[in-house]
């Protein structure tokens, strides 16, 4: 792990905040807010179709998807590459924010839907009069907003609490939260649940009003996003290089030693756990709308593991490799599965083992090091890697 | 004296021969009526008789073989013609013969004819069949043939369900005590369907009588007792094969997590190898041995246990010696390992799933009280399960490599300095635990389906199992994995499977807590790494 300059722990709280996030990386988000805030809008809706400067729907879209699995993966880097916690289960999290902003539009649908009723058309196939308990309320956007944060939150508040609390950890953990995700998904592939078994929500028709496929939603979907991203990027990087950050740095290297020093373990590791989750689950939000669907093909424990090579390829314990790593991976993906449908898998399995075995610090790491020897940093000055998130 | 005794019953106990017998000719000539009504009063009145010479006559009739010839009603068997009444043979051959057609009302009436007649078969097997037949459409019509054929038999299986078929068709019986008996003989049954026969006549307002209505609440509630009993045996059953199966899933994955500290997620694929070996034997047995192909699952065995072990070396070698001390990294490049295999299975094999067949022996199963049955494979599963622990027991522990692979399990550092070979018998024990995937493999193509993705839904429970069992303990993974197979499936009968799947999970959470180690820690002091 490369040795991270702590931000200065005087000034005030903005000072910090903001000083925490050097100006090298303050020119790159400006440049990508540039992109992806002015440019892009520009291009997609002002610039007709046709002419050769004009951004297609399909990269609006995919842009869009690739960002929303850019923030899930730095929220699981921030769990896994700062604290050692590897969840394989953060496509549970990423589904359940999915699936309550889900609730809000399949509300939002009104009397659209094939049944023109007042309940969903799964609702009305189960032949249900009213919507269960838990639906109460969805109709607000407020709500359904405070129900993505709040139901991953305190699903991963207490699953942490008590597999934090018997030191349960390493591959244990792993193993464990994917089983949740594992179970969770069975559970919502029931129709007796309430959430559209099989196949989920989708036909969605609006949010706020808005028709869900024009145009100008998408863009503004899609500009949500990229600002959502960048603060998850600041706001990470104000918490990795806070005090909070190096505790728990020092809980991930040697958590006897952080406990004999008087540190209470638990709420470090649960607090960052618990940020990840919600972080997951507002990334899971913004990719309903934009996708169109969610299912709990979701919650499968692949489409977890995948998150955790996103971060692996684009280097875990640094807050720029998972943005590379969900983008490089997905981008692949949309080729492969173009061009050698047959080959993806493949290449997937193959990324993870070539991944794990040489490049252990992702493409960050890589470019770090290559970075290094052109500046003729003698090697000593690395820190020395491998056991670090072990 | 005695001799004589003995033949006197045997030839009592056995039906008498047909050609003996002669039927009413008026009777048998009345099936040639030209009218149906006429035919099906004849047919009724034959089955009546259940003399067990009308029984070539009626499936001659069904068969198209009835004919008439003149006067008399013959049976054409092939070349032979028969005389239908007396069953000679009709000698000189008649010139001409005009056939007997029925139609589909006569043959509805044919057919539940024979089933009955069946009931007087010489083949025990034969009056099983029919009196299960008979038992579940009994009516009061055909409760004096029922009463024939209970007085005649002599065989006990035979007997207890024709007791049940009888006392159900004289359930609706307008005498009192005929129903009193009735009522009381089917508390012998086990069966559901007669439960709920029997429910009705313990209102009122269907059952007149007092003592029929006490009666069939007692008979009700030892029906019950026997169908909770045999749900309980079934399902300790049930959970017991499922848990062998977690078990031989669980057992490789004991080795390797206890030797080498290291979760394989592929795991699962070597399963899944395990299965295909067994399929590819199955293959060549057809083209090669067909007369032998009920002992495929034997060839089997030594092929799949080869072939997993193979590509498990071939991965420890390859990749996973590479990530030791590096759990969490060793997770990702194991899941790897497991699309990578999957998808070359699929396209090896296909997509879908193939068909592997369970062997002749294999099929059927040990009936128990309360419809319960007990499939042969489960049996020959569980079987075979306890043998290859027990077998591993044997290479752990009277072995030299049994040997090294323990001390590398307690201590690595120790053991390598000692002079154990660490890196060699890294690979044989991850070989081994591969090995006896693959054996799971050979188990599991007998119960489920073979395909490409089989083996990603065991990984996680065989996971619990070494957690639940603790690391490195065979008995208590062998404990975990039955423990956790029975109550799966008592959890699934009461709340469901997915339900059972999350409790599950929850237990476990919950277990840790109290119990890091698992059920059977190695006693002594642990260093956290």
């Amino acid at each position: 792990m490369d040795p991270v300059t702590f931000h200065p722990a005087r000034g005030t709280f903005t000072q910090r905040f903001l000083g925490a996030t050097p100006r090298a990386a303050w020119i790159g988000l400006a440049a990508f807010g540039l992109v992806t805030l002015v440019l892009l809008p520009i291009l997609h809706l002002a610039v007709p179709a046709g002419h050769p400067l004009h951004v297609s729907d399909y990269v609006v879209t995919v842009g869009g998807k690739i960002m929303c699995y850019a923030i899930a993966a730095v929220a699981l880097d921030l769990a896994w590459g700062y604290a050692g916690i590897l969840s394989l289960g953060h496509g549970l999290f990423f589904a359940l924010g999915g699936y309550a902003f889900g609730m809000y539009l399949m509300r939002a649908i009104g009397h659209d839907g094939v049944y023109q009723s007042d309940l969903p058309d799964f609702m009305v196939f189960l032949d249900w009069k009213r919507y269960p308990w838990y639906w109460h309320g969805t109709q607000h956007l407020l709500w359904a907003a405070l129900l993505v944060i709040a139901v991953p939150g305190l699903l991963a508040f207490v699953f942490g609490l008590f597999a934090f609390r018997s030191r349960i950890k390493g591959v244990y953990f792993s193993i464990i939260t994917q089983a949740l995700t594992y179970a969770a998904m069975l559970l919502f592939f029931r129709n007796e649940t309430g959430f559209g078994g099989n196949n989920g929500f989708t036909d969605f028709k609006r949010v706020l009003g808005f028709p869900i496929t024009a145009p100008g939603t998408r863009v503004v979907l899609f500009m949500i996003t990229a600002a959502v991203l960048c603060a998850v990027l600041v706001g990470g990087r104000y918490l990795v290089t806070s005090r909070f950050g190096r505790v728990l740095a020092g809980v991930r290297d040697a958590e006897s030693r952080a406990m004999f020093l008087g540190y209470d373990t638990l709420w470090f590791k649960l607090f960052v756990w618990t940020l990840s989750a919600v972080l997951c689950a507002v990334a899971g939000a913004l990719y309903v709308p934009q996708v169109g669907i969610i299912n709990p093909s979701e919650m499968s424990p692949a489409n977890s593991i995948e998150i955790a090579i996103w971060v692996a390829v684009g280097g875990r314990g640094t807050l720029l490799g998972p943005v590379l790593g969900a983008a490089l991976v997905n981008l692949a993906k949309s080729w492969f599965t173009v061009a050698f449908p047959q080959f993806w898998l493949f290449f997937l399995g193959l990324l993870f083992v070539l991944v794990t075995l040489f490049l252990p610090q992702g493409v960050v790491g890589l470019g770090r090091k290559l970075w290094r020897a052109r500046r003729r940093v003698p090697a000593a000055s690395l820190a020395p890697d491998g056991k670090v998130a072990a | 004296m005695r001799r004589l005794l003995l033949c006197l019953a045997l030839s009592l106990s056995l039906p008498a021969r047909p050609a003996l017998a002669a039927l009413d000719p008026t009777l048998v000539k009345q099936l040639a009526d030209e009218d149906s009504d006429q035919k099906i009063a004849a047919v009724q009145k034959l089955t009546a008789l259940a003399d067990p010479a009308a029984l070539p006559v009626l499936s001659a009739l069904a068969a198209d073989g009835l004919a008439l010839a003149g006067d008399r009603v013959v049976i054409i068997d092939g070349e032979r013609i028969l005389d239908a009444a007396t069953g000679a043979p009709v000698v000189p051959a008649p010139e001409s013969t005009e056939p007997i057609t029925v139609n589909n009302r006569v043959r509805r009436e044919l057919t539940s004819a024979l089933a009955a007649l069946r009931l007087f078969d010489v083949d025990p097997k034969v009056r099983l069949d029919a009196a299960q037949k008979l038992a579940s459409e009994a009516t009061l019509e055909t409760a004096p043939l029922l009463e024939r054929a209970l007085v005649r038999e002599t065989d006990p299986k035979v007997k207890k369900l024709l007791t049940l078929a009888y006392g159900q068709s004289t359930l609706g019986s307008p005498d009192a005590a005929v129903r009193l008996k009735a009522v009381k003989a089917l508390g012998a049954s086990g069966s559901a369907s007669v439960k709920n026969l029997l429910t009705p006549l313990l209102e009122e307002r269907a059952e007149p009588d007092a003592g029929v209505r006490r009666a069939a609440k007692s008979s009700i509630a030892s029906i019950d007792a026997r169908l909770i009993a045999g749900d309980v045996i079934a399902r300790v059953f049930s959970g017991l094969s499922l848990g062998t199966i977690f078990l031989l899933a669980a057992l490789g994955l004991a080795i390797t997590y206890g030797v080498m500290g290291v979760i394989n997620m592929a795991h699962g694929e070597l399963l899944m190898i395990g299965a295909y070996a067994t399929y590819a034997v199955q293959g060549v047995f057809q083209r090669r041995f067909p007369v032998a192909l009920d002992f495929y699952l034997v060839a089997a065995i030594p092929v799949a246990f080869v072939a997993a072990a193979l590509v498990g070396v071939l991965l420890e070698r390859t990749v996973i010696r590479f990530l030791y001390g590096r759990p969490l990294e060793t997770l990702l490049a194991t899941w790897g390992l497991s699309l990578f295999l999957i998808q070359a299975a699929r396209m090896v094999f296909g997509a879908q799933n193939v068909e592997v067949a369970n062997p002749s022996w294999m099929s059927g199963g040990i009936e128990l009280i309360g419809g319960a049955v007990l499939p042969w494979n489960r049996i020959v599963i569980i079987a075979f399960s306890l043998g290859v622990l027990t077998l591993l027991w044997l290479v752990l522990n009277r072995t030299r490599l049994g040997l090294f692979v323990r001390a590398v399990t307690q201590n690595r550092a120790m053991a390598g300095c000692v002079g154990v070979p660490t890196g060699r018998v890294d690979a044989l024990a991850f070989g081994l635990g591969a090995g006896i995937a693959g054996l799971g493999g050979v188990a599991l193509s007998q119960i489920s389906n073979v395909g490409p993705d089989m083996g990603q839904g065991y990984i996680v429970d065989s996971f619990m199992v070494v957690v639940l069992g603790g690391v490195g303990q065979l008995a208590g993974a062998a404990w975990a994995a039955l423990g956790l197979g029975v109550a799966a499936k008592f959890l699934e009968g009461w709340a469901g499977a997915v339900i059972a799947k999350i409790l599950v999970l929850v237990f476990i959470i919950i277990f840790i807590q109290k119990r890091p180690q698992g059920l059977f820690a190695l006693k002594g002091r642990t260093v956290e790494s």
